[in-house]
């Protein structure tokens, strides 16, 4: 991924590296198919003089005193001629296979397509020749058969109108494709120009503003646009969240410490030891619920950061019990006990500490303040079936259903309340996201409940 | 085996008459390589232009072999079948068999823009190249025509002799079972004009006598031994013509054919690029001048004004007619009329007409 990012890719470049290929591929085509044509025009201009001689010379063709004969005419020569540079050689013979006259070394096709008349290529003299065989079928009273006229022709005219016509296809094509290849770069310019106008547009806002970028763009540009939108909206989201958390945390953080400067203001005046006493009371009760709700919400912070931002590294599990249960019994005022049950060995699993242990603390101070004692607390290792878990059991009857099915929404939305489970699951369950681990829960068997976090199994 | 016979024969004929034939120019500085040139055109007529391409090419020696067209065609097709090396340069007045040679690839591609100033219907394939501007004519007695109409035209020649008896035995024509040039320019005049016909038939009735070659012709027709020659090389024609006032000379104005004798550069020769550089020579203003003086051959580039020029000069009023100039065009064309099925025909035909008759 990071390597990718590092080489930045040009649209220009690979659309015009796509379409220099495709230029490349239609250009070589059709010059291979002009080369083609040109040669095929050449035979066809060239092809009918060839024939017209070989007509007027087989005509001419007639039988004197029993034997065949042939009156060259001049004006076949002419014809052939009109290709100014190029050779002629004839043959004509006669139906007993002799030549009556012309080349005697010049061949007939040597595959005959049984039609009266053929067009071949062959090789006279050392050089290329086109040739046409003609048979005239001569029925005299003397002579019966077939007389054969041979007309040859080098293939110089030819070659040159075939080249001529392939040189200027070519040239067109030449001209068409570099003509294109401008077009091209103007119209990669003007298809991109979307981009930079975005690219300016996105420049030139507010460092704030996170609202839907409005330009207009075409289609495919458009989906892009929709999706830095949808992202931004994302992260306009979380950012509006966190406001509300700390507006909301602020809200209720100072309604408990209002009242609880109200009562210790009532306790300086107050000369009643009794009431004093009580007033006292109050004023613990209340510190003790504002530093759980304070550690809740700083904890789920610390979490939500750290889901971030915190690498999971291989750690003892163990050590996360650990951890967990002193800080409860640290914040706790003694009352509550959590029985610690540990392996022998080490329980080695990937994660954050900070994160498991605070998510291990909030199940069991929702164990101790909802369930029933005994709480205890275990780790258990990792099994053919199952990965390595930490699991916080106590006496009591355990989430009621409609919660179990809500644990991970969020947390605000059943408000902060110090004495909700809600807020304390909402930590776990993040948690449990980040590490890819899994909230499991069940009831035990001899009454009780127990809830806790597996990790995922690990290779080896 | 007795082709094999005869043809040793002629090889040994040939080079027997072309080891006669020879004539060395020396290169000037000494060691340089010899230009081999083969041609049908007189020596005489040729020094000059060695002599000139030699002054700016002294490095290169010049051997010239001079031999009728049919000898000359012989060595060079039997010599390029069997890829040997004949010439470097062959010159023949025969431009048919010229074309059939560089038909069957004899020559080599000269390459460059050689032979640009040429026009079309003298070069062919970038290896064959006319290099003369010569045109048959007819030649008259000029005292026996003295009072009379000369013929002007085929039509006129025709009515002429049909009309009189003065020219039995007395009008001359190449045999063109011998003369290659002959042969070409009854075969072209053939295909020009339905008139050949019936002049081969007014010929034959005349009792035309036939000859190998244009001087026994000129001779005749300066002596009053004949009266005309028709279609007689203008070249040797003009050139006589201009030193011999007893010959006068027609261009016939219903058309002239005209000859450019043709060169190629032999696909086997040892010094192509000298035989490329004598072709350029002769096309050079140098090489036409010296074409166009007293060899009266011209060259196809300005052949047709330097012709109309001459002829208008010397005429007295017989100037020629340059539309009517019809240039044997360097061409497979020229194939047909050596095919032997054509030859044939077109020999049985002459034979039927003319009688027969030695020079």
């Amino acid at each position: 991924m990071a390597a990718r990012q590092s080489r930045p890719q040009s649209i220009a470049l690979r659309l015009g590296v796509a379409m220099t290929l495709i230029f490349a591929t239609v250009v070589v085509a059709t010059v291979v198919a002009a080369s083609r044509y040109g040669r095929e025009a050449a035979d066809e201009a060239f092809d009918r003089p060839l024939e017209g001689a070989a007509f007027q010379i087989a005509e001419r063709v007639s039988v004197v005193d029993g034997k065949a004969d042939v009156d060259l005419p001049v004006s076949a020569f002419e014809l052939l001629s009109l290709a100014r540079n190029d050779r002629v050689f004839y043959r004509v013979i006669g139906p007993d296979g002799a030549t009556i006259t012309g080349y005697d070394g010049l061949q007939p096709p040597t595959t005959s397509l049984g039609k009266p008349e053929q067009i071949y290529d062959s090789t006279f003299k050392g050089v290329r020749v086109r040739a046409v065989r003609l048979t005239r079928h001569l029925a005299e009273r003397s002579v019966s058969g077939g007389v054969v006229v041979l007309v040859a022709q080098t293939t110089a005219e030819r070659s040159a109108l075939a080249r001529s016509i392939t040189t200027r296809a070519v040239a067109i094509i030449a001209f068409a494709g570099v003509a294109l290849m401008v077009l091209a770069v103007v119209i990669v310019r003007v298809a991109l120009r979307p981009l930079a106008r975005i690219e300016r547009t996105i420049l030139s806002r507010d460092v704030n503003d996170l609202s839907p970028i409005e330009v207009p763009a075409p289609e495919e540009v458009a989906v892009l646009i929709a999706a830095v939108n949808r992202f931004m909206a994302r992260l306009s989201r979380r950012i509006d969240g966190m406001q509300a958390f700390v507006a909301e945390a602020a809200h209720q953080l100072r309604t408990p410490i209002t009242a609880l400067r109200v009562q210790s203001q009532l306790a300086l005046d107050e000369t009643d030891p009794a009431t004093l006493k009580r007033l006292n009371r109050r004023i613990h009760g209340r510190s003790i619920g504002l530093a759980r709700l304070t550690d809740q919400l700083l904890s789920h912070a610390l979490v939500a950061h750290r889901a971030d931002t915190a690498a999971l590294e291989p750690l003892d599990l163990r050590k996360v019990a650990i951890e967990a249960e002193r800080e409860v019994r640290v914040v706790s005022d003694g009352s509550d006990a959590v029985a610690l049950e540990l392996p022998e060995e080490a329980v080695s699993a990937r994660g954050d500490l900070v994160s498991l242990r605070e998510a291990v603390k909030n199940l069991i101070n929702n164990a101790l303040r909802h369930g029933a004692p005994p709480v205890g607390l275990r780790v258990v290792p990792q099994t053919a079936e199952s990965g390595a878990a930490i699991l916080v059991r106590d006496g009591g009857a355990g989430f009621p259903d409609d919660l179990a099915a809500r644990i991970g929404e969020r947390f605000l939305s059943n408000g902060v309340d110090a004495e909700s489970a809600g807020l304390g699951l909402s930590i776990v369950a993040a948690v449990v996201a980040a590490h890819q681990a899994r909230l499991v829960h069940r009831r035990l068997p001899d009454g009780g409940f127990e809830v806790g976090l597996e990790m995922p199994r690990q290779a080896g | 085996m007795s082709r094999l016979v005869a043809g040793l024969l002629l090889l040994l004929l040939s080079g027997a008459a072309a080891a006669a034939q020879d004539a060395r120019f020396d290169a000037r500085t000494p060691g340089g390589p010899s230009l081999v040139i083969e041609s049908t055109t007189d020596l005489s007529v040729f020094e000059p232009i060695i002599k000139a391409f030699q002054d700016s090419h002294p490095a290169t020696g010049v051997v010239y072999r001079e031999l009728t067209t049919n000898e000359l065609d012989r060595h060079v097709a039997a010599a390029c079948e069997a890829g040997r090396f004949a010439a470097d340069l062959v010159i023949s007045s025969s431009v048919d068999q010229q074309v059939k040679l560089v038909n069957d690839g004899c020559a080599l591609p000269a390459g460059g823009d050689l032979g640009a100033a040429l026009p079309d219907w003298a070069r062919w394939r970038d290896e064959l190249f006319g290099l003369t501007y010569e045109p048959a004519v007819i030649v008259y007695n000029r005292a026996w025509f003295a009072a009379r109409p000369v013929p002007r035209t085929r039509f006129d020649l025709i009515d002429l002799l049909r009309d009189s008896d003065a020219f039995r035995g007395k009008v001359g024509t190449y045999d063109i079972e011998t003369s290659g040039v002959g042969y070409l320019f009854a075969f072209e005049d053939a295909i020009q004009a339905s008139t050949w016909g019936r002049l081969v038939e007014s010929l034959g009735r005349n009792d035309a006598r036939t000859f190998c070659c244009t001087a026994d012709i000129l001779d005749r027709v300066a002596d009053g031994r004949l009266l005309l020659g028709y279609n007689v090389l203008g070249s040797y024609a003009l050139s006589r013509m201009i030193r011999d006032p007893r010959i006068g000379i027609v261009l016939p104005r219903d058309y002239t054919l005209v000859m450019a004798r043709a060169g190629f550069v032999s696909r086997d020769a040892r010094q192509p690029e000298a035989a490329r550089a004598f072709i350029a020579s002769l096309l050079t203003p140098q090489g036409m001048r010296i074409l166009s003086g007293a060899a009266r051959l011209f060259s196809p580039v300005d052949g047709e004004q330097a012709l109309a020029r001459l002829t208008a000069e010397h005429g007295k009023g017989d100037g020629a007619n340059p539309q009517a100039f019809r240039p044997i065009a360097l061409s497979p064309a020229l194939l047909v009329g050596l095919d032997r099925a054509k030859r044939r025909l077109f020999l049985e035909q002459w034979r039927a007409a003319m009688p027969k008759s030695g020079g």
